[in-house]
């Protein structure tokens, strides 16, 4: 495998962990909310505060090793997606700070109750960050980010007239309530909680329709946008099929209340399947037409530097997440609420 | 200065972010330190007050580590979003320590998380002490890592620049710059520094205010010897500094001196102010220490800034800064070395006199403030360059011209982050106090002295 491949495989690989930890980061936070508003409150706030307790600062950490692997491996990226994304990108950062500190004062901060106002905006930040980010997913396929006169610029008409741009969005908001929802029904029933399972199961069941058809009218939508990329795909439509399939064992798992851990687990493949051929079929480039993976990699000796790092950073951080799943997340008594409060 | 330049504003916008994020960077480095030095002390005297302490400090830590978390990813978003070009030529170079740097934040924020939820979960107590070694380490790594590429920006090295793009990389040339040893050193001292201090400054408050409980005794003698160890440790590596300057980049110490003619036995200037012709006026001038800052020897040559051409002369009000900073960093180490010594001067033999209590209390704004002139007189001190010697800073910046509408808007971020985040703190504290929690924590009469 050449360097330039092996680089983009480990970032879009860390991308997908994002996807899948924030996904049901997001989510969480959506639904806690909503819980509290509808009156579920006692049934499925304590599940979700378990879990995102110990985690919501580790999935930050996801995105930003992304940028950095990314300018590091494709320095011409900085340049073309950091000028037209000036806009964009600061108000992801807001977002992404409203919505962490406001999680930090709820949870530590304010005595057992909770703060409405603390959570709504948590809530809601957790769908307009997904929905702020896929849309990078947009740009990248070329015709919106362009390069005028030696200045690049972000065509905005180009950007909100797009179907692609909004399919896009459409996607990243029920599949972060998918994916979460999901999640969230296994981890209630590790914790033996039944009434916050039969609610969370209702909602992976409700999000998991919309999720399969904006998927679908996702990627048809790529053909108008890029011909080219959406060609590359048929010739690897194998994954998507395979992508379905593993969508289907898991509602289907959920909707029969059985092997919930399998059920969770066809759920990562099935993301794994559409993210690694939708990436795949994007090759060679990270941004159409202008930056190009084997055109604009790093030099050699930065390549095998950061590589390096990588690997002894991986061993490093490989055994750090399992002790951290084992005691949060497949911890049975942790689950359950058998262990110290949280944060003193 | 006007709002159209998008460089002038990506250098607030980008200065503001700083600003925000050092004191907490600052508290994210140092803090873990200081939490392990007492959790320690408690387990080893089987002291609870000390275990209560840990958990305190670790309880309003929390809050800083979520404040700062954010700060530091919008800086680092921001580096790509405002100096795109900077990064294009420079990520060629300097890639290796901020990919470094994010999983050495990755390692510490997973032991934060283990540690903050496993309070009584062990058996063994050190077991949960033993988590602070990894957040520690994550926490003083990260600082090292993205310290030594700001030390790459004063002083590029590891690679050949053809047509503008860096060839010939050696990435950890490049990293292991001239600067690095004493930047490096200086922020991680100076962070230790700044946590000692504030958490001393909480102690002392408390008995400002009358709180007579050991407990707060014994949290002021253990944060003020950590401020005293750590204020010294600094200000030697800061001479060191210096001495890095004077061979280095010598227009910084000069400007910052206000040493115009190259000289041996060169005075250091102490306050004073410029007139038109660069005459330094009503300044205290301090023979030879210039020379002796510079290279341990009074008959060191010191080059002036007439050196120079004058469109590579860094602001000479840098010079307000270092002395600000300097003056910070004496005071530091001052107060606390009478604190230290109060038993052997004359009639000091009782509590704390009340002026030292609030002597004490200032060490936090002292420590806090040179931080913050530390970071101005270096980053200040290297204009006009980017990446010193090859990029200008008016050639790295963004040409959007969006800039001013972000500016307006992260200012409104910072004012809501710290405003909100002083009063989730103080509400914290306010609620809880150290006799409820003692006897929570230790129920069979551990509290009350």
């Amino acid at each position: 495998m050449s360097y330039e491949i092996l680089g983009i495989t480990v970032l879009w690989t860390f991308l997908y962990g994002y996807l899948i930890v924030a996904s049901i980061d997001f989510g969480a936070g959506f639904f806690s909310f909503y819980s509290v508003s509808t009156g579920h409150k006692n049934k499925v706030h304590r599940v979700i505060q378990r879990y995102l307790s110990p985690v919501w600062e580790v999935t930050n950490v996801f995105l930003i090793f992304f940028e950095i692997g990314l300018i590091g491996f494709f320095p011409e990226s900085a340049y073309y997606y950091g000028t037209a994304l000036l806009v964009p990108g600061s108000i992801v950062i807001i977002l992404l700070a409203i919505r962490a500190v406001y999680y930090a004062y709820n949870t530590y901060g304010i005595s057992n109750n909770g703060n409405i106002v603390y959570m709504a905006l948590y809530g809601a930040t957790g769908l307009l960050i997904p929905a702020a980010l896929s849309t990078v997913l947009a740009l990248s396929e070329g015709g919106i980010i362009e390069e005028i006169g030696g200045q690049v610029l972000l065509n905005w008409g180009a950007f909100f007239s797009n179907p692609y741009t909004w399919s896009v969005v459409l996607l990243a908001i029920v599949s972060v309530l998918y994916i979460s929802a999901m999640f969230l029904s296994y981890y209630a029933s590790k914790a033996e909680d039944r009434t916050a399972f039969e609610i969370l199961r209702r909602y992976a069941l409700f999000w998991s329709g919309p999720t399969i058809l904006a998927s679908v009218f996702a990627f048809f939508q790529i053909n108008r946008q890029n011909p080219e990329h959406f060609q590359n795909m048929l010739h690897i439509a194998w994954m998507f099929v395979a992508s379905l399939l593993c969508f289907l064992a898991a509602v289907y798992l959920v909707w029969r209340r059985r092997s919930l851990g399998w059920s969770f687990i066809f759920v990562l493949l099935q993301f794994a399947f559409a993210w690694y051929g939708y990436g795949r079929s994007h090759l060679p480039y990270v941004l159409y037409k202008y930056v190009n993976i084997y055109q604009n990699f790093t030099n050699e000796a930065m390549a095998t530097a950061m590589l390096t790092a990588f690997i002894a950073g991986f061993i490093l951080l490989v055994p750090s997440l399992v002790l951290l799943m084992r005691l949060f997340l497949f911890d049975a008594r942790y689950i359950r609420g058998n262990s110290p409060k949280k944060g003193s | 200065m006007s709002l159209n330049d998008p460089v002038m504003m990506s250098r607030i916008l980008t200065g503001l972010t700083l600003f925000v994020h050092i004191n907490l960077a600052a508290i994210g480095v140092g803090l873990p330190v200081m939490m392990a030095l007492a959790e320690w002390r408690g387990i080893r005297t089987g002291d609870p007050h000390y275990i209560l302490l840990a958990r305190r400090w670790a309880r309003g830590f929390v809050i800083s580590v979520a404040v700062g978390v954010v700060t530091g990813t919008a800086i680092g978003l921001q580096l790509s979003l405002l100096w795109p070009t900077f990064m294009r030529v420079a990520g060629r170079a300097i890639a290796l320590p901020m990919f470094m740097e994010t999983f050495a934040f990755f390692i510490e924020a997973i032991f934060l998380g283990i540690y903050l939820y496993t309070w009584d979960r062990f058996r063994n107590k050190y077991l949960h002490l033993l988590l602070l070694i990894p957040t520690a380490i994550g926490s003083t790594a990260s600082a090292f890592f993205i310290t030594s590429m700001n030390a790459f920006m004063n002083m590029p090295q590891g690679f050949t620049l053809k047509n503008g793009v860096f060839t010939d990389v050696n990435p950890l040339m490049a990293m292991f710059n001239p600067a690095t040893p004493t930047k490096v050193s200086h922020v991680i001292a100076s962070s230790y520094t700044v946590s000692a201090c504030l958490l001393v400054a909480i102690a002392a408050f408390s008995l400002l205010k009358g709180r007579r409980h050991v407990y707060y005794k014994k949290a002021l003698k253990l944060t003020v010897v950590s401020a005293f160890v750590f204020a010294l440790a600094t200000a030697i590596i800061g001479d060191f500094s210096g001495k890095y300057l004077a061979r280095y980049q010598p227009e910084k110490l000069a400007a910052a001196e206000w040493h115009f003619d190259t000289r041996d036995k060169a005075p250091l200037i102490y306050g004073g102010i410029l007139d038109k012709n660069n005459q330094v006026k009503y300044a205290i001038k301090i023979p030879y220490a210039l020379s002796i800052l510079a290279g341990s020897s009074p008959n060191m040559t010191v080059i002036g800034l007439n050196e120079f051409p004058k469109e590579n002369i860094p602001p000479l009000s840098i010079h307000y800064m270092f002395d600000l900073k300097v003056t910070n960093g004496i005071m530091l180490i001052l107060i606390p070395f009478i604190y230290i010594l109060r038993k052997r001067i004359p009639g000091m033999r009782g509590a704390v006199p009340k002026w030292l209590l609030i002597g004490l209390v200032a060490l936090a704004p002292l420590a806090f403030v040179a931080v913050e002139l530390g970071w101005f007189f270096a980053e200040v001190g290297r204009q006009p360059w980017i990446l010193r010697g090859y990029m200008r800073v008016s050639e790295g910046a963004t040409t959007s011209t969006h800039v001013p509408w972000m500016l307006v808007l992260f200012v409104l971020l910072y004012l809501v982050l710290c405003v909100s985040c002083l009063r989730v703190l103080g509400k914290m504290f306010r609620n809880k106090n150290v006799d409820d929690e003692l006897r929570e924590l230790y129920p069979e009469g551990g509290g009350m002295k």
